[in-house]
């Protein structure tokens, strides 16, 4: 009970910063616009050819994990801002779990990705996107996992080398093979088979497949299966990695 | 209040390949009873906030135990940070929040209800002269009023510790006098026993009933400022000869009142000087005798010790001195001194006092 008090008086607080500076929120969510928007189009007269029927049902999962994955690795600047005007440190002088300080943090980011996955979502509808509700909450479901372990490696990364300067190579060195072999714009299924075998190792792109099987109503699939196997594994390691970041002393 | 037995801390620092262990913190006992004010001083380097942020849980001994506020803080953490409260160097209010909010959400992770915490809140801004800033963001705040609210955050539990890494340093001395104030009424009106750190040795002397003197992780003297000065270092007399033929002469009956103590006595031109103990009481003798052997003087001055003198004392070196080194030796985040610093410290090591008024015999505690 405690507990889920300290997180919601964290939660609070950082969502109440968001608000006041919401740039990072709009940022975070043009760029998929943007993709659905100017990219979209360029798949429509070339789905056939991905064994797919129609363009936004394919593509709309994908840009939903890529919010997912990129929106919430940036989460850890915020943090590098309070850790350097001694926020963290105060926090963690309270008696206050330091689970509570990170969950409190993560709950934030989820509630941005969801919003900004309701509105990709609600513009994919309007381009022409079909999918069954159950089919879109459990794919919106698998993008939260995905999200929320972004989020807390990004927090645990940004308090491990409490330096911007640090931390955009490295999420710059991470963010390129993610986006290039997880199948994000376009099927991995297309490529040569080196590249496939190649993104097999990509658990990212294993929930890609996931979220798209579940979007187009096929339940029964593999691809869901191990989507939803790779998004829980990887939340469950970013959970650790994060709490024991908050918990490590001279963090 | 506190006690602690051997802290030590360690950290494993790479220097290339090499990697190599620092004893920040090396064997330090520590002991502060309820209601004192006492300050930690020692140059920047020397382990104050390392040991700051062992006595607050922050960060866990290598070796060694502490017991703060009645409970250990390593096994009870917990109920340590219950009853402390900490200021650390970096603040606490985030600069783009309001201070208010940031306030009560502090408050309340400590269990607090809302409406307690912006009671005691608003109370404490009235108290710290922050009237009216409840919805500013501390980053149009003055350097003294972000200090201020910080100090609030730190009571906003009614902590019977508090903890203050280095409150004034980047203040204007109006700020810094200003805060003397505040942190003097934490004990006095609030009966909360303060300890705090600084390298700023007038802010020691003013502020603390006692001192503790830490140097390269070891603590080096604890004393008042008074005792500090008397018996560590002792006055110092400067005689003006008006011939410089007596100067051996008076030399030796300097050496005389030293009481045997390693007093340094130095010649230079027509000045003889020397650190006396208690210097109010041995000096009329020693002029009496001046005046029978015939050597006349132009002039005396007695220059009270200041704590640099004590920090010379102990440890061979100017508490300046050992900040440089501190600071080309491992390049810390140490700020450098401001211009405050050097105007308000009064820490003119080799450079006595133009005349006898200014030595600070009246401004002492």
């Amino acid at each position: 009970m405690t507990f889920v008090r300290e997180s919601w008086i964290v939660f609070r607080r950082q969502l109440r910063m968001n608000l006041r500076n919401p740039a990072w929120v709009i940022i975070g969510m043009l760029q998929p616009v943007l993709y659905l928007l100017l990219f979209g189009p360029l798949l429509e007269p070339l789905i056939s050819q991905f064994g797919a029927t129609n363009a936004y049902t394919f593509f709309v999962p994908g840009m939903l994990v890529q919010l997912g994955i990129f929106g919430a690795f940036f989460a850890g600047f915020s943090l590098i801002g309070e850790w350097r005007e001694g926020v963290i440190e105060a926090e963690r002088v309270t008696p206050a779990s330091r689970t509570a300080l990170l969950v409190g943090r993560l709950v934030r980011d989820e509630l941005q990705l969801l919003v900004q996955a309701l509105i990709l979502v609600g513009l994919g509808y309007l381009l022409g996107m079909r999918a069954s509700v159950p089919g879109l909450v459990l794919g919106t479901a698998l993008t939260l996992l995905v999200g929320g372990a972004c989020a807390a490696a990004s927090n645990a990364l940004a308090l491990t080398t409490k330096s911007e300067d640090v931390m955009a190579p490295v999420i710059n060195m991470v963010m390129m093979p993610v986006l290039l072999l997880s199948g994000i714009l376009l099927p991995m299924t297309i490529g040569p088979k080196w590249l496939q075998t190649a993104s097999d190792f990509m658990p990212f792109r294993h929930v890609v497949d996931g979220v798209r099987s579940s979007f187009a109503g096929d339940f029964a699939a593999n691809g869901l299966l191990w989507g939803g196997i790779w998004a829980l594994v990887m939340f469950a390691l970013a959970i650790w990695w994060g709490t024991a970041t908050f918990r490590r002393e001279n963090a | 209040m506190i006690h602690a037995r051997g802290l030590v801390q360690t950290f494993t620092t790479r220097q290339g390949r090499e990697k190599s262990e620092v004893r920040a913190v090396d064997g330090v006992d520590l002991d502060v009873a309820e209601g004192e004010v006492v300050g930690f001083v020692g140059p920047n380097g020397a382990g104050k906030t390392t040991t700051l942020r062992m006595l607050t849980t922050l960060l866990r001994p290598t070796s060694g135990s502490a017991r703060v506020a009645g409970y250990d803080v390593v096994t009870h953490s917990v109920d340590v940070r219950r009853r402390i409260g900490y200021v650390s160097q970096a603040g606490g209010a985030f600069s783009q929040a309001r201070a208010g909010d940031e306030v009560v959400d502090h408050g309340m992770l400590y269990g607090l209800s809302r409406k307690v915490v912006e009671e005691r809140g608003k109370h404490l801004f009235e108290q710290m002269q922050l009237d009216g800033l409840w919805t500013r963001m501390p980053k149009t705040m003055s350097g003294g009023q972000k200090r201020r609210l910080d100090i609030v955050m730190g009571l906003i539990h009614e902590p019977t510790l508090m903890f203050l890494d280095e409150p004034t340093t980047g203040l204007d001395p109006q700020a810094r006098a200003n805060l003397w104030e505040h942190i003097r009424g934490l004990r006095d009106r609030l009966g909360t026993t303060v300890f705090l750190t600084t390298h700023y040795l007038d802010e020691a002397d003013t502020l603390s009933d006692r001192i503790v003197i830490i140097d390269q992780g070891r603590i080096v003297a604890s004393d008042t400022s008074e005792n500090l000065k008397t018996q560590v270092a002792g006055d110092l007399v400067d005689l003006e000869l008006s011939d410089a033929a007596h100067v051996h002469d008076t030399a030796r009956r300097l050496e005389a009142i030293t009481e045997g103590r390693d007093s340094q006595v130095t010649i230079e031109g027509t000045h003889v000087r020397g650190r006396v103990p208690r210097a109010g009481r041995a000096v009329p003798g020693l002029l009496r005798d001046l005046d029978r052997a015939g050597l006349t003087l132009d002039s005396v001055e007695i220059h009270r010790p200041t704590l640099d003198d004590v920090f010379l004392t102990l440890t061979g070196r100017s508490l300046r001195d050992a900040e440089t080194t501190a600071r080309t030796g491992d390049g810390t985040d140490a700020p450098l001194p401001t211009a405050a610093d050097a105007a308000g410290s009064g820490l003119t090591p080799g450079v006595p006092p133009a005349s006898a008024a200014d030595a600070p015999q009246g401004a002492l505690r």
